[in-house]
């Protein structure tokens, strides 16, 4: 009876054991081997080792491109929270019925395919957009404003399609906020400042860096999103994996930089566990 | 303390009109006589018709909803056994495979979409549907898995010791007690396994072959060529339906709490 209940458990773990064997650790340590190798000039790998792949991320030019993915990317994340915050906070002092209207509202648009909706923006935000257009009747403007193929273009395509992604933890921490909490803090004489500064935030933070992570990450490698609202002027750590793997052919490289932005993930997320993130309330909305 | 009120709601209004401003022009212009999108000349039905006879386009939908299917029934089937498993079982290694299962939540999609590219064209798999079906499952199986994960947690443990004493066999238990009772993180798990593989770009950019063209590679293909109405007729279409079960499942969701209510 032992022995068949042995059998049976690794035959139900099997699944499982094999997924994570063949589409988590093989390719991911795959990558890393040729993070080490060398390219040569067809497209190929050759298995020579060589930290010369790392080196190369050190020059100016690459450094620029981590350097502009961070900044976008941490942009990206303030924004959200300044959105998100407010939004949760006003949003859980609705009645409970309203509170769940409002949320599906919210998750709505994220269930719409996300380069439908970014090609929503290119129709609002280019020059002879929707925006211009307007402003120009309107009599507001002389020449269209530059909205996008910029910085600000991949900003706002960032922000709208992260959005959901940090509104949904953030809220879900602010409307676990003990209530009785609040009202002895404010029996005991905080003001409404001292009260969310010494009460809200340190209440809400694992749900704010739980935002954060799930905002941050991605936005470091959506290269669709620079590409057609960036114009492709502004290269970000996605766009540049994917010309190494998919234009330049430079795999080596490609997989050195991948490696780099895996282990700044595990920082990060490192760093989320310490202020008390529970990894299980990541992605689970 | 009114006029803080409209404030607040003012907020809450605009961030709404934030997330439905591009949504809302895409379903406008899906009406537009004009081809060119940037003046409404007049309200016409045509590009829905146009859209009936663009196979590419539709065919490029049939994949997006096959792959998502797939991916989901295997995701959702293999990610429920597996949580159960692994609450339930000790054996060698468990801890590890517990933390291999964040990798895909939190590593960047690109990084995983490049691995699983790197690895197909290390053992000579081609890439297509298949490659597509396998790499949407990569991503989304760990959804379920914690999904299912948070209800178990939540559960009686003695539940299934309660079965098992009366005589049922494990998979009569696992059929009759421990399944309904996960199925909540089982539902919740496979609709976010679903939305994530419609929506999916970077992975699926990486891991479709030629000939398994999904529906937003297609989309972004178009966009850099030029779009046509078409697509917006689409994707009204589609957010319909999506607006329709949504609105669905809250009814149903408010009458049942409803009803809760009444019976304390």
């Amino acid at each position: 009876m032992k022995q068949y209940d042995s059998k049976f458990k690794w035959l139900i773990l099997f699944p499982i054991v094999f997924y994570c064997l063949f589409l988590i650790v093989l390719p991911l340590l795959y990558i890393f081997i040729i993070s080490f190798f060398q390219n040569d000039y067809y497209g190929g790998i050759i298995q020579v080792f060589t930290i010369k792949n790392y080196i190369q991320i050190l020059d100016i030019v690459y450094l620029k491109v981590f350097l502009q993915s961070f900044l976008i990317a941490f942009i990206t994340t303030i924004i959200c929270i300044c959105i998100a915050y407010p939004f949760s906070l006003f949003v859980s002092e609705k009645k409970s019925r309203y509170k769940s209207i409002f949320l599906m509202l919210v998750i709505i648009p994220f269930l719409t395919n996300s380069l439908i909706r970014t090609y929503g923006w290119i129709v609002l935000l280019r020059k002879e957009g929707l925006i211009n257009t307007l402003l120009f009747q309107l009599h507001l403007i002389d020449e269209p404003l530059a909205l996008m193929y910029n910085s600000l273009g991949i900003i706002i395509g960032m922000v709208y399609t992260l959005l959901p992604f940090m509104i949904l933890p953030v809220y879900s921490a602010v409307d676990k906020l003990d209530r009785s909490m609040l009202e002895a803090s404010s029996d005991l004489g905080a003001s409404k400042w001292q009260r969310f500064i010494h009460v809200i935030i340190p209440e809400t933070l694992p749900g704010l860096f739980n935002g954060s992570l799930m905002v941050f990450i991605p936005a470091i490698g959506y290269f669709f999103i620079s590409d057609l609202l960036g114009g492709g002027k502004l290269m970000l750590l996605g766009n540049l994996i994917k010309n190494q793997f998919l234009v330049a052919r430079n795999w080596p490289f490609g997989a050195s930089v991948s490696i780099v932005l895996i282990i700044i993930t595990f920082f990060l997320v490192k760093l989320y566990k310490k202020t008390g993130g529970k990894m299980d309330d990541l992605g689970g909305f | 303390m009114k006029k803080k009120k409209f404030l607040k709601n003012l907020f809450i209004g605009l961030v709404l009109f934030f997330l439905y401003l591009p949504i809302l022009v895409l379903v406008l212009y899906s009406f537009n006589t004009s081809k060119l999108n940037i003046l409404f000349e007049g309200f016409t039905l045509k590009w829905y018709l146009v859209l009936l006879e663009n196979r590419s386009l539709l065919e490029a939908l049939g994949n997006t909803l096959f792959v998502a299917v797939t991916s989901t029934l295997v995701s959702t089937i293999i990610g429920t056994i597996s949580a159960i498993a692994l609450k339930k079982y000790r054996f060698f290694g468990r801890s590890v495979l517990n933390e291999l299962l964040y990798i895909p939540i939190v590593i960047p999609e690109i990084v995983l979409g490049i691995a699983l590219l790197s690895i197909y064209t290390f053992f000579h798999i081609e890439l297509g549907l298949h490659t597509l079906i396998l790499s949407h499952i990569a991503f989304s199986l760990p959804f379920v898995v914690v999904s299912v994960r948070s209800v178990l947690n939540s559960l009686d443990p003695h539940l299934e010791e309660a079965s098992s004493d009366l005589g049922a066999s494990p998979i009569k238990t696992f059929f009759h007690i421990t399944l309904p009772a996960v199925m909540p993180g089982v539902i919740s798990g496979a609709l976010l396994a679903f939305t994530l593989s419609l929506d999916d770009v970077v992975i699926s950019y990486f891991t479709a072959g030629p000939g398994s063209n999904t529906l937003p590679l297609k989309i972004y293909s178009m966009i850099k060529t030029g779009i046509t109405p078409d697509v917006n007729a689409l994707s009204s279409l589609i957010l319909l339906v999506v607006i329709t079960i949504l609105t669905l499942s809250t009814v149903i969701k408010i009458r049942q709490s409803g009803k809760e209510k009444a019976y304390e």
